[in-house]
């Protein structure tokens, strides 16, 4: 009896499970293997190319430094954008989450996803003529000082890090707008009840409290971010060399797909390793 | 310790009043119940009391100094929140030390006086606990131990037992009210249940919509409700209205209520009397008996007179021999009527 019974559970839940598994198949499995198979050969299997099984591409990392120096670069881009998204980021959060209400609450809002709906290639190029010399900022600020100042802040890290927060600032608004929500409003008054004030109040109650959200931000924010190429490439100009601008060298122009899977599992795996080791800490700063 | 007092205090929510000219004394080391329905202002009230609500107008005083321009966090109060408000991050002991380490007291020093605090709401064995592993019980008295342990001059609870279930709540009344004799320290609560205020104040004040309407020991309010609302409020009495003649007060049925002035007057449930057949005592009414409801050692009649119900309350056994509906005398003795000084 029980056996049928978990004999027909087990069908059930194959059944329901089944559309997930197939779309996870399709989706993820299919396309990274294809590219782990690419991977490991000498050149692209098509165009009557002559191509053979090679370790090759991942020796390539090793055998110059050039793609570690670009790994450590990207790494940084990384790391800063996201430290810049969570400073910026949290206390608008906060503001939205525990100092404005009702529709101006929702506006604000509106105006935090914007980024997500506005096209990236029209974004950057937004930037581009903000930032660039004789630009909008250049002159409002020279409009407002009295002296003149030269502000070209085009093809520059500055203007890689500003585009990509931008890109990148709502996804830490949102996860850290949920977290704080969900601190509820009598924490904070108990603790100023007992003579807390403001700063003690953020440091151990409302930090503590909303790191998860801040955590699932940052690492929202940091993965991708160390393989961008496109703000890197149009924001940066000559500067805009990164790990990730040279694995779309290696698919859009040099056509050496092989290097260019074998260079992104590289970074999977580095990106993976980083977040294994900080495993720990992040687990200990969300409970 | 410090006595409390609210001098004409003010504050509006748009056009509604939530406080309208209160002012109220509340004595050192008293445990003064604040009641009402909800909406009333008590709440209010309270959190301005705390700080956490800025009056329009009026004044707050705390062991005789003004307070309207100290912030929440330099009133030296305790307060327990209605769903306690314990911080999630931390240990039982963490939160009840709170208090301590943001006045930056020594550690020797903190360590023994949350020990002291837990022992007095016996969770002495519990101090390393997450809260989250704490039953609706101990997080109370988490709570109370937590407000407590910085001496603050008043305590200040927010409806700290309505979150509990009935047998819990009980227990908790006992425990609070032995809690706030060994501390000895000015409380002021806010309930809405007249049962909880009836036993654990040594003084309550009953509002309705903003205004103070009584204040007192809770016997004396009791016995002498001195106006409709309060009667009804505290106690469940029933109002019955008529027109004041020179021998008494004469009812819409045509009934004379010898010796009484009206023009309202109130009965508790718990002196009206049910039977069939017409009673001798002066006070009767004839009335319908629309339902009765069966609640064990006590039961409830539900009356409909000249279309008004009334509400009458006693043993089981009294109301035995009546019918499940149908018209019956409604009687009570002289003594357990209520007549008002000022009717409203």
């Amino acid at each position: 009896m029980a056996g049928t019974i978990a004999g027909q559970d087990r069908r059930k839940a194959f059944m329901l499970l089944s559309p997930a598994y197939l779309w996870l198949t399709v989706a993820v499995f299919l396309p990274l293997s294809a590219m782990a198979y690419f991977s490991f050969l000498s050149d692209v299997p098509f165009g009557g190319k002559d191509w053979h099984f090679t370790i090759a591409n991942y020796r390539a990392f090793f055998e110059t430094g050039t793609y570690a120096t670009l790994m450590w670069k990207s790494l940084k881009l990384g790391l800063i954008v996201t430290a810049v998204s969570v400073v910026v980021g949290f206390p608008c959060a906060y503001v939205l989450a525990k100092v404005v209400k009702g529709r101006a609450r929702e506006a604000l809002f509106l105006l935090v996803i914007l980024p997500f709906w506005s096209n990236s290639l029209v974004r950057i190029f937004s930037w581009a003529i903000v930032l660039r010399g004789n630009g909008v900022l250049d002159r409002a600020v020279n409009a407002v000082l009295p002296w003149d100042v030269k502000l070209n802040l085009m093809f520059s890290p500055t203007a890689i890090v500003i585009g990509l927060v931008h890109s990148y600032l709502p996804y830490v608004i949102l996860t850290s707008y949920l977290a704080l929500q969900a601190i509820d409003d009598s924490l904070i008054e108990a603790a100023r009840s007992l003579g807390a004030k403001r700063r003690t109040i953020l440091w151990r109650l409302i930090l503590p409290l909303a790191a998860p959200g801040i955590i699932a931000g940052a690492v929202l924010i940091f993965v991708p971010v160390v393989g961008s190429f496109m703000e890197p490439r149009l924001l940066g100009g000559r500067l805009g060399t990164y790990y990730g601008t040279v694995i779309e060298d290696q698919f859009v122009a040099v056509f050496n797909w092989p290097l260019g899977a074998a260079l992104s599992f590289i970074l999977l795996a580095v990106v993976l390793a980083i977040l294994a080791a900080a495993s720990p800490m992040l687990k200990r700063a969300a409970t | 310790m410090a006595e409390v007092r609210v001098e004409r205090l003010v504050k509006a929510y748009g056009a509604a009043r939530a406080l309208d000219e209160v002012t109220l004394d509340f004595p050192d080391g008293g445990f003064f119940g604040l009641l009402g329905p909800s909406g009333s202002g008590k709440t209010t009230l309270l959190r301005a009391i705390a700080g956490f609500v800025v009056p329009d107008t009026g004044r707050v005083f705390i062991g005789g100094a003004p307070v309207e321009n100290v912030p929440v966090e330099h009133r030296e109060i305790g307060m327990v929140f209605q769903n306690y408000a314990l911080f999630p991050n931390m240990t039982v002991e963490e939160n009840v030390a709170f208090g301590l380490v943001v006045r930056k007291t020594g550690a020797a020093e903190t360590a023994k006086r949350v020990r002291e605090a837990l022992e007095l709401v016996q969770l002495g064995h519990l101090a390393t606990r997450k809260t989250h592993q704490l039953s609706g019980g101990q997080r109370q008295r988490v709570a109370m131990a937590r407000a407590i342990v910085t001496r603050p001059r008043v305590l200040l609870l927010d409806e700290p037992l309505s979150a509990l279930d009935k047998a819990l709540r009980v227990d908790m009344q006992i425990e609070l009210k032995r809690i706030q004799r060994e501390v000895g320290i000015t409380t002021i609560f806010v309930t809405h249940d007249q049962e909880e205020a009836l036993t654990l104040s040594d003084r309550i004040g009953i509002l309705k919509d903003g205004r103070l309407v009584r204040h007192g020991p809770p016997r004396e309010v009791y016995d002498d409700p001195r106006d409709p609302f309060t009667a009804q409020f505290l106690g469940d009495a029933n109002l019955i209205e008529g027109t004041p003649e020179p021998e008494g007060l004469r009812l819409s049925d045509g009934k004379l209520l010898p010796g009484l002035k009206g023009p309202t007057i109130a009965v508790r449930p718990e002196s009206l009397r049910l039977d069939t057949t017409e009673p001798t005592a002066p006070f009767r009414l004839r009335a319908r008996l629309q339902q009765r409801i069966f609640g064990g050692a006590m039961g409830t009649c539900i009356i409909d007179w000249q279309g008004r119900p009334l509400k009458a309350v006693g043993r089981d056994a009294d109301f035995r021999g009546l019918p499940d509906a149908g018209d019956v005398w409604l009687s009570w003795p002289k003594e357990s009527t209520i007549e008002f000084r000022a009717n409203a």
